[in-house]
């Protein structure tokens, strides 16, 4: 388990010495965000029926720009021949690089969120949900992409072909980290919708780790 | 090397072995398929009732819903051959998955458009944001996705076992998508009194159904062993060239 | 001749369900089209090549 720990804490070290690579999803995130009233004029009543909806939208995005290069580096140096080898199993060295990845994009735009929230009117009520969803659900997408990344390691053009098939896996998180919201806005309990999502985020963790180690092991074969 | 010591299965990985096996089966194939499709259609389009409420637009039924089993049939097909190719390791599962992706395709790109069709004059729109086509849709970029990501590797084996991986993943979402798509469905529109599955399906509906639905399973079957023995074939062939190119 | 003109008009759906027999129609005879095309030529690439192969063992077989 320390070989877990130590090998997140190595990738999250390398990965915030690059420091502008960090601001470019976070950028692009709130950059997204605000194209929208921009695109569909500042009405609040407008902006807020829809902050729910484009904030997650463009936290799934920004999610995708950070995803390619999750194994690629380690991949074309030979550090990944080395990580399927070690006595670490290949599952856990995933769910190691899930972690940072989380940690320099789920994470931040947890932070960021809440701003851009009030920026679209988002209701009142609806913040504390907009957090959970975004804690149980940013997770998940960081999983879900990280399968991706490894299914399309060695493949011609793999960033855009990444978007394309991880895409249509992240719609249900996002149908119900949005509905979660929702409710709340109404008044209504978030928790059903909320703890639907925690079940993804356990399934994931169980599930996901042997698809991505699976895939890449194709890869390195 | 005997053929007897061959096990069965893996025999047919030959092109050869699989050409003759598929020359016996075709003729029987293509006559089912015509059948039952000429059958369905004349069932169809001439001796079938219109509907109560939908008038003579419900014959886009016929088409629209056995293209929807269909492209789910072959999905679940592809996830069974998928992961018979990662437990036995036979070169006949993974090559399956990769003949029958196209025709899974066609057949949700079919649904998707009668729906679109059928929608048009029911309610009045080309796109409804009904559960049924936008799950559709989402299964047609399953598709996609697939078909992309095997023909992405320079290396056809890896490309093979990265689909193989990505429709078993795909197969285990596809029901939560789906679950999920209801779910935001019913949430966002208003109590619809029509879907497009259409009203109770009676007696003199079902035949052309049933016909057109056997008869679209038939073709698959015809296309997907021609698809095969081509795949075979293109394996066989790349062989050949890395054979010739070593000397 | 007006009943056939009723079966097409399709009580007023016919834009809508010719199209949908009509593109169902084409779709699968295309994709038969391309695979039948497609077979043919590997099998004639096939017969090509492993005949080539096979003179070129017997020529090394001969050689040696």
């Amino acid at each position: 388990m320390t070989a877990a720990f130590h090998l997140f804490r190595h990738d999250l070290r390398l990965q915030l010495r690059h420091g502008t690579d960090l601001v470019a999803p976070i950028a692009f995130f709130v950059l997204a965000t605000l194209l929208v009233p921009l695109g569909v004029g500042p009405e609040p009543n407008l902006l807020a029926r829809l902050a729910s909806g484009v904030i997650w939208v463009t936290a799934l995005l920004a999610t995708l720009l950070a995803l390619d290069r999750l194994f690629q580096r380690d991949f074309e140096d030979g550090a990944l021949d080395l990580m399927a080898l070690a006595p670490l199993p290949l599952e856990l060295t995933v769910i190691a690089k899930v972690a940072a990845h989380w940690v320099t994009t789920g994470l931040p735009v947890m932070v960021v969120a809440p701003i851009l929230g009030v920026m679209l009117r988002l209701d009142t009520n609806s913040f504390l949900t907009l957090e959970l969803s975004l804690a149980l659900g940013t997770p998940v997408l960081s999983m879900i992409g990280a399968f991706g990344a490894a299914v399309t390691l060695g493949a011609r053009r793999g960033g855009a072909l990444l978007a394309v098939l991880v895409l249509p896996l992240y719609i249900p998180i996002l149908i119900f980290a949005t509905s979660a919201i929702s409710a709340a806005g109404e008044g209504l309990s978030p928790r059903p919708h909320l703890l639907l999502l925690a079940s993804f985020f356990v399934g994931g963790i169980v599930l996901i780790p042997f698809a991505a180690a699976a895939a890449l092991r194709n890869a390195l074969e | 090397m005997t053929t007897a010591r061959i096990p069965l299965l893996h025999r047919y990985a030959n092109p050869a072995a699989f050409g003759r096996l598929s020359a016996r089966v075709m003729p029987w194939s293509i006559g089912a398929t015509v059948i039952l499709l000429a059958l369905g259609v004349y069932f169809a389009l001439f001796n079938s009732p219109p509907d109560y409420q939908q008038g003579e637009s419900v014959r886009i039924m016929y088409v629209h819903v056995p293209a929807a089993i269909m492209s789910e049939l072959v999905y679940g097909a592809m996830a069974l051959a998928a992961a018979a190719g990662i437990i036995w390791k036979h070169a006949l599962a993974d090559l399956f998955v990769k003949a029958a992706a196209p025709l899974g395709a066609i057949f949700t790109l079919i649904c998707l458009v009668a729906g679109s069709l059928w929608g048009k004059p029911m309610w009045g729109a080309w796109w409804v944001w009904d559960a049924r086509l936008t799950s559709e849709l989402v299964l047609f970029f399953l598709y996609l996705g697939y078909i992309a990501l095997v023909d992405a590797f320079d290396d056809p084996q890896r490309g093979l076992r990265a689909g193989a991986i990505l429709v078993l993943v795909g197969v285990v979402d596809l029901p939560i998508i789906k679950f999920s798509v209801n779910w935001w469905n019913t949430l966002h529109q208003p109590a619809s009194l029509m879907t497009l599955s259409g009203p109770k399906i009676y007696g003199s509906m079902l035949v052309p159904l049933m016909l057109m639905i056997a008869g679209f399973m038939a073709f698959f079957i015809t296309v997907v062993i021609l698809r095969l023995e081509s795949e075979l074939l293109a394996r066989r062939i790349r062989g050949w060239r890395t054979a010739a190119g070593d000397e | 001749m007006s009943s056939f003109s009723n079966f097409l008009s399709m009580g007023g759906y016919g834009a809508y369900v010719w199209p949908a027999y009509g593109l169902t129609a084409i779709a699968f005879a295309a994709v038969v089209v391309w695979t039948v095309a497609t077979l043919k030529a590997r099998r004639q690439e096939e017969q090509a090549l492993s005949a080539t192969g096979r003179q070129r063992r017997n020529r090394r077989g001969a050689g040696t």
